[in-house]
């Protein structure tokens, strides 16, 4: 009996490798297989860019990619980590609104949130490399906090205790004890941020204007606008090596550095000054991230020279603008959405088994998604999915699909840590004292990674909500998102049309915190106390 | 073991997943649709599109995205297997491109005998629907307010005056920002428009990469927008939309177009080689030339009809112009300098 229960783990081992390969084979290898054959394979020969990759405007863009992701990245993580720090170890009221509120950035079209930077920046500023590292670190505030957070909720508080009984200060307890403790779970946000800041788009393009371009940008720009595919599909290539190089350093890292093992929610009331610290993290940090959405719900509301609610109730109204009424684009958000995130689970939990146990190439493969060029992508798709059963081209189920790859990476970097973090004391633990192994799964290990599937779900969900450059590629006219309505209607003239865009902005913000509170409340109310 | 709980979590997940996107799926395509490929700044009245349907028997489904040139570039990328079966919204600026690229087959529609002699003869691979005109657009009430004349030529532009008060959009990046640039072409010639664009620099002049950040964002005259520069490349027919979608009725459009120096797109349709369902394609482009559909451009898109006799609607004829006398190059000038004309653009203006 024993060795079958063995075989059927090795099985069980098995199954989860093989459906993210093959996945991410079909619906991410296959595609831009195809685009990047066609741009670098010349009568059946490669073709191979040397003169691409070595022109100094290669360099000079790759440079400017290079260093502001890693300025950027460095700057969120100063931000955010004080607020990781109040809401993952404190309990207060409200602190689940705050976690929700957190997210709603992140989901934020680049487009709307470029809107609101031009209209809060001081003349000098909006059009300026500052304006481009603010607008990164408002994104991706809620990535750090959420991945970060959900590690150091589960830090066992005695450790601190412990430090100060043998008289560390509170400021080496915190270099000393905390850091190293979470080093898995920087390195994971880490380099997410990196990645998001090394691949951003709409910032670069619109607040940084036509003098900032990174690889993304300018892959966009060479493949859709001047359609020359050879430069795309080789710039294509150096950021995709970039993006591997930069995953494998960082599950380095993650790996090397250890970490606190996780008991749970170790969360408390504040006591003390500490109460002060946490209400000084919480409402700092919230006044700053809520100035550009509270600018947005401004506009939302301004009909002429008054205010009102008009332009939420024209959302009911056919337009010229769309080809639906533009409640539709909710609704198909939220379908999509619900795919999308479903999708990314299904793929994302196998795969993050995998990861934990040991299998670092599906890692690393499992970040690239993030790295490729939506604009690559979508040619890619157009090229690949073009007959039965995969005909995919004018199908409304490319865009969950779609969504799905880029919401992947956020489900594996959200349970990976918590995975290799779970204690086998535990479960060991438990059974001495007669638990039975269904006991132990649903009584010790659910609880402690609920909250990391909760912040798991609620990422992809957020993720697929907000996403713009694929979906743009692939969704049809008469299916829109929410974030494409939005640039439907900032494309027209006319003061309904943007008013319709920034109600929709508003709507798209409550979705998104709405989904973030439901998932989080869902999952961790039923945590055994 | 927790993978064992979590590896359930996933398969739930895959059964919704499943279930979704096989919903999503239902309704396959038939050959009783008609596919059509175009811009982002397509639009067409539910009631037209209708109409369509009705009469023809067949499903209009819309792909769009990117502007003219990058629905181009998506045709050309899969020519002869091609996303749908008709594209709409090639310009002249990428006409000779698409002609080229062995992208479109001939056809030659009844309706031609319609249309306006200004565009009644086009290449045979392509089929007039709708011109605009690109010119300079000016927020009335700065100007009223500070008792300034707003300026009336392309010229104006680089007086003292007009300092640091105008937004364009970059050529490279978007089709506006390449009509101004032609106009100036067409204005001072080639090499001239050269000296008049270092003129433009001097005096302030505002580059963004698109539309939408120009109109929308920069631009004072847009309602709702936290612009502070009253003068911006855009639409002969902005001010009538400023009308139509104002929140409030509008005695007078709150923006003007400057007559002078306005350049005119004809926007065409073509029938993709490689179409599943080529008849209908045809039945498409003839619709599109209707009297009904070209009724209805104006509103839906902000363009005038290329159709003799339609009647425009009262906004358009109360607060848009038809530029009398727009500038035009030949397509084939444009496609043979267009590349050389941008790149030196961009050093003297951008770099």
């Amino acid at each position: 009996m024993d060795r079958d229960r063995r075989a059927l783990s090795a099985a069980g081992r098995a199954a989860t490798v093989v459906l993210p390969v093959a996945f991410l084979a079909v619906f991410f290898a296959w595609p831009l297989g195809a685009i990047l054959g066609r741009g670098l394979v010349v009568d059946g020969r490669p073709d191979v860019p040397f003169d691409v990759l070595t022109a100094s405007t290669t360099r000079d863009v790759a440079w400017f990619t290079l260093w502001q992701a890693a300025v950027s990245t460095v700057l969120t993580l100063i931000a955010a980590l004080p607020l990781a720090w109040a809401l993952s170890r404190f309990r207060f009221p409200g602190r689940s609104l705050v976690e929700a509120l957190v997210l709603v950035p992140f989901v934020l079209p680049t487009v709307v949130v470029a809107t609101a930077f031009v209209a809060l920046l001081p003349d000098g500023v909006e059009r300026s490399v500052w304006a481009i590292l603010l607008a990164h670190v408002f994104f991706n505030v809620a990535v750090v906090v959420r991945i970060v957070g959900a590690f150091w909720a589960g830090l066992d508080q005695r450790l601190w205790d412990a430090a100060a009984t043998l008289g560390a200060s509170p400021a080496d307890r915190q270099l000393r004890v905390t850091v190293p403790l979470l080093a898995p779970a920087l390195a994971s946000a880490a380099s997410i941020v990196f990645l998001f800041c090394f691949t951003s788009f709409g910032v670069i393009l619109i607040l940084g204007g036509p003098r900032y371009s990174t690889l993304e940008t300018e892959i966009y720009n060479q493949a859709a606008r001047l359609f020359d595919l050879r430069t795309a599909a080789a710039l294509g290539l150096l950021q995709l090596a970039a993006v591997a190089a930069a995953v494998l350093v960082s599950g380095r890292l993650e790996r090397r550095l250890g970490g606190g093992r996780r008991r749970g929610d170790a969360a408390r009331r504040p006591v003390g000054g500490e109460r002060i610290a946490v209400a000084v993290v919480v409402l700092g940090s919230l006044g700053l991230l809520a100035l550009p959405p509270v600018a947005l719900v401004l506009r939302s509301l301004q009909v002429g020279a008054g205010y009102g609610l008009d332009h939420f109730s024209a959302l009911a109204h056919e337009t010229p603008a769309l080809f639906v009424a533009p409640w539709h684009a909710i609704f198909n958000s939220l379908l999509f959405s619900t795919a999308a995130t479903a999708i990314a689970l299904a793929v994302g939990i196998p795969a993050a088994v995998a990861v934990a146990s040991g299998r670092r190439g599906l890692d690393v493969a499992l970040m690239l998604p993030l790295g490729a060029s939506a604009a690559l992508l979508g040619f890619g798709f157009l090229l690949a999915f073009d007959d039965p059963p995969l005909d995919l081209r004018s199908s409304p189920a490319i865009v969950p699909l779609a969504q799905a790859l880029v919401a992947l990476p956020f489900v594996v970097r959200s349970l990976v840590p918590a995975l290799r973090a779970l204690d086998v004391r535990l479960r060991e633990a438990a059974a001495i004292l007669g638990a039975s192994p269904a006991q132990v799964r649903r009584e010790v290990e659910l609880p402690l990674l609920a909250r990391p599937l909760a912040v798991a779900a609620g990422l992809a969900f957020a993720v697929s909500l907000g996403e713009f450059g694929a979906t743009i590629f692939v969704v049809r006219a008469d299916w829109p998102t929410v974030p494409v309505a939005i640039f439907r209607f900032l494309g027209r003239p006319g003061e309904a049309n943007s008013g319709a865009a920034m109600a929709l902005c508003v709507v798209l913000m409550a979705l998104v915190a709405a989904v973030a509170l439901l998932s989080e409340r869902a999952l961790v109310r039923r945590r055994p106390r | 073991m927790s993978r064992c709980v979590l590896l359930r979590c996933a398969a739930a997940a895959a059964v919704v997943a499943a279930t979704l996107v096989a919903a999503a799926c239902g309704g396959d395509d038939t050959p009783t649709d008609v596919v059509l490929v175009t811009h982002d700044s397509f639009a067409v009245s539910k009631a037209v599109e209708q109409a369509f349907e009705r009469e023809s028997g067949l499903t209009l489904r819309i792909l769009q995205g990117g502007d003219a040139n990058e629905v181009l570039n998506r045709s050309l990328l899969t020519a002869g297997d091609p996303q749908g079966d008709v594209v709409f919204g090639i310009d002249d600026s990428v006409l000779s491109r698409a002609v080229g690229g062995d992208l479109l087959e001939e056809y030659r529609s009844p309706e031609l005998s319609t249309v306006e002699p200004d565009f009644a003869n086009p290449d045979p691979h392509v089929t007039p629907i709708d011109h605009g005109e690109v010119c300079l657009n000016v927020d009335r009430r700065w100007f009223a307010s500070r008792h300034v004349p707003p300026p009336k030529t392309l010229a104006d532009l680089i007086l003292d005056r007009y300092r640091n008060l105008l937004v364009v959009e970059n050529p490279a990046t978007s089709s506006p920002g390449l009509a101004f640039l032609l106009a100036t072409v067409a204005t001072y010639g080639d090499p001239g428009w050269q000296t008049y664009w270092r003129g433009l620099r001097a005096n302030g002049v505002r580059v963004v990469d698109g539309w939408e950040e120009a109109y929308t964002q920069q631009f004072s005259g847009a309602s709702g927008s936290p612009g502070k520069r009253p003068i911006v490349v855009s639409y002969a027919s902005s001010p009538a939309a400023e009308v139509i979608f104002a929140s409030k009725p509008l005695a007078t459009a709150p923006t003007a177009a400057v007559e002078e120096g306005c350049y005119r797109q004809v926007e065409y349709a073509g029938v993709l080689r490689g179409a599943h369902n080529e008849d209908g394609a045809r039945k498409l482009i003839d619709f599109m030339l209707s009297e009904r559909f070209q009724a209805d451009v104006p509103g839906s898109m902000f363009v005038y009809p290329v159709r003799a006799g339609v009647p425009l609607p009262e906004a358009f004829v109360k607060h848009a112009i038809v530029p009398r006398d727009p500038l035009q190059l030949p397509a084939a000038q444009v496609d043979a300098n267009r590349d050389r004309w941008v790149a030196r653009w961009t050093e003297i203006v951008v770099r």
